[in-house]
């Protein structure tokens, strides 16, 4: 028998720590394992016995790149124990806020992770010393993102004006002022990127994925809607347990999530884009229609695109937030506890992000689950990578494997968020 | 004949990996310092590694497996300075709330099948296995101060970081004390500056971000809550926040817990 294994001991350009294995049999691909050793933090242990208004705060600490997306899923799970409803501007500031990290998370994606990958350059120092002018360009963008997360939020890794009814202060117009200028140049440096990005060599690759993600008739879901899948499910948030699950795989320390009775799904850009597409602005489904891209795109290389596109989005988004914005309302509702259980969940820039509390009268956090976006692609990240190996067997094994990185790279994944927090085996 | 650049590799262990973003968030300063350095082995930024020893090691995370014990000690043995970055590296992180529960049931909380996880029982600094040169804080650590760090041990000085308070940068922006105007607990008096103040200047009480400073006084603080009306279960969560396990915080905090 004849037997080939391609390993990548540390996987780069994600972040947190994980690993790949990939083993060839005959010419047929025998076993694929994304094995996540990154150490276990048992956030939903010790959030037990901690007070609700706290868990925005340590949530947070789950994950440095998308902060954001913890503060958010967990502040609307515990408003829904508490039968609150957050609206009107500090809704909107919310989505303010998201939009802030998705332009810096995507940015940071698309041009430092997994541009790269398509130059063939190491990372984006390398890129950065042939193409100053390319790298300069997204690190500008990628601050536009984050100086929104730091005027609204404090600071822009882990904020701290986030709060349960809203936030501890409001930012004045004159503070968000210069945001202005600078996201409207940045629209124009987002719609040069997609453009740039799509003209990219993209491997001849489609999946047929089953699609979950949140869903909002009026507007690109992000804190709020139901979670949909292709013509399939259409659920409350608070259905979401009934129809998903979690494994506990022996070679990751990451839960592995399935559809009950269906099996792998995908959440995440790709998914939003194809299930959300009639809700993007007008400027991003003009730049998406100019570049090729229309749903229902099943290449997952083409995520780039669709991060670029989404990050236009998010600047139109928040240039409209910020035109209407008026400071004169208070910065949060009040949430008083009461005993229940509350659901939340919000689109972080790597996807569906699940959170469920139940909570005491005295608003004492009695049990806590949380379902990262990570967990949820690792199974079809594995699969991914199963049929991308079967087709392109023949490359040469260095190719393959830089290949087979950026396959998993496709799904920009989160591995200190997916570790729920979990050590990897090698089985040379 | 150029100088060579000296070598610096990032390192991480438990933690959610913000702290070495603070690099990649130096937008502004990124492609100077990449100038200045040979970034030699940073993975969350580049697949390329160039073996050690490294001139200096940025060190993230707690130490929480058998396996990461073995592996600091490795990453001590490559580094001629090795700096700890951000409160999971300098005192064990939020994480450290394991430190008073049995792991044993926190791993059977979170896995169904708890025997696949190999952990220790506690969530421990870098510190209590392997010498620090330096110990930046910060949950996260602010980026100016890094650069400020890698900047004083390429330049053989002394990094210059304040050990005062909180306190001390509400009044250089001139912040009002929200403890005093607001009656608002503040963790501020006595934990270390660095973050600029951020938390009174949103009207919000410090959390000890950047955990204890040089000589506080926790035990006045922890007195001044019990006046404002805060139960001894609010002070001991209070001092239990991303430093918990930083000496001076875990004393306070044990003196409330029944």
């Amino acid at each position: 028998m004849k037997s080939r294994v391609i390993k990548v001991d540390q996987l780069a350009r994600v972040e947190g720590e994980g690993a790949l294995f990939v083993k060839i049999n005959d010419g047929k691909v025998a076993d694929v394992k994304l094995r996540i050793y990154e150490p276990p933090r048992f956030f939903e242990a010790f959030l037990r016995g901690r007070h609700f208004t706290e868990a925005a705060d340590i949530t947070a600490r789950i994950c440095g790149i998308c902060p954001v997306a913890y503060q958010m899923s967990a502040v609307h799970a515990m408003e829904d124990a508490a039968g609150v409803r957050v609206d009107g501007q500090l809704r909107e500031l919310r989505r303010l806020l998201y939009c802030g990290e998705w332009i810096e998370s995507h940015v940071l994606h698309v041009y430092m992770l997994h541009a790269p990958d398509f130059l063939g350059y190491e990372d984006a120092l390398q890129l950065a010393k042939d193409k100053p002018d390319v790298v300069r360009q997204g690190l500008e963008l990628k601050k536009v993102g984050n100086d929104i997360v730091n005027i609204l939020g404090g600071r822009e890794i882990h904020p701290v004006n986030v709060r349960l009814g809203g936030f501890y202060k409001l930012p004045s117009r004159e503070q968000f002022a210069p945001l202005v200028e600078r996201l409207k140049r940045g629209r124009d440096v987002a719609i040069a990127t997609a453009r740039l990005v799509s003209t990219f060599e993209f491997p001849d690759f489609e999946m047929d994925y089953e699609f979950v993600a949140l869903h909002h008739p009026t507007e690109y879901a992000m804190c709020e809607g139901r979670i949909l899948s292709v013509g399939h499910l259409d659920l409350a948030v608070r259905e979401y347990e009934f129809h998903f699950e979690e494994r506990h795989i022996l070679h990751s320390h990451a839960l592995h999530s399935y559809e009950k009775g269906r099996g792998n799904y995908c959440v995440g850009p790709l998914a939003r884009f194809n299930l959300n597409y009639d809700t993007l602005s007008t400027t991003a489904k003009q730049v998406a229609r100019d570049v090729g891209l229309v749903p229902s795109v099943r290449n997952p290389f083409k995520s780039i695109i669709v991060r670029s596109i989404e990050t236009i989005y998010a600047i139109d988004e928040a240039l409209r937030i910020l035109e209407a914005y008026d400071p004169t309302v208070p910065p949060a509702v009040e949430v008083k506890p009461r005993p229940g259980i509350g659901f939340g969940a919000s689109e972080a820039p790597r996807g569906l992000l699940y959170h469920r509390y139940r909570i005491d009268n005295e608003g004492t956090i009695l049990d806590a689950k949380i379902v990262p976006p990570t967990a949820q692609n690792q199974p079809t990240i594995e699969n991914d990578v199963r049929r991308f190996v079967t087709k392109f067997m023949d490359l040469p094994r260095e190719q393959l494997t830089w290949k087979v990185e950026q396959a998993v790279r496709n799904y920009d994944p989160c591995i200190s968020c997916a570790t729920h927090f979990v050590k990897l085996e090698f089985d040379n | 004949m150029p100088m060579k650049k000296p070598k610096v590799a990032v390192f991480k262990f438990a933690s959610c990996d913000g702290c070495q973003l603070s690099l990649l968030d130096a937008e502004d300063e990124l492609l100077l310092v990449a100038g200045a350095i040979d970034i030699a082995n940073f993975p969350e930024a580049s697949r390329r590694v160039v073996k050690g020893p490294y001139d200096i090691g940025l060190v993230e995370g707690s130490i929480t497996t058998p396996h990461d014990v073995e592996r600091v000690r490795e990453v001590r043995k490559q580094c001629r300075v090795l700096i700890t970055i951000g409160a999971c590296a300098t005192a064990g992180g939020i994480q450290a709330l394991r430190n008073w529960k049995d792991v044993k049931d926190f791993a059977r909380l979170v896995y169904a099948s708890p025997d696949y996880i190999s952990t220790l029982d506690r969530s421990m600094p870098v510190g209590s296995y392997v010498h620090v040169d330096f110990e930046l804080r910060g949950c996260p650590i602010n980026k100016n101060q890094l650069l400020e760090v890698i900047n004083a041990f390429l330049n053989k000085r002394k990094p210059n970081i304040p050990t005062y308070s909180v306190c001390m940068e509400c009044k250089l922006r001139g912040t009002v004390c929200v403890m005093v105007a607001q009656d608002t607990a503040c963790l501020g008096p006595v934990t270390q500056a660095g973050c600029g103040g951020i938390c009174p200047s949103y009207s919000r009480g410090c959390y000890g971000c950047y955990g204890p400073m040089e000589n506080p006084n926790t035990s006045a603080l922890g007195k001044h809550f019990t006046k404002m009306g805060k139960s001894n279960q609010e002070i001991v969560r209070a001092f239990r926040g991303f430093n918990s396990y930083a000496e001076a915080f875990r004393k306070e905090s044990d003196v409330y817990e029944k």
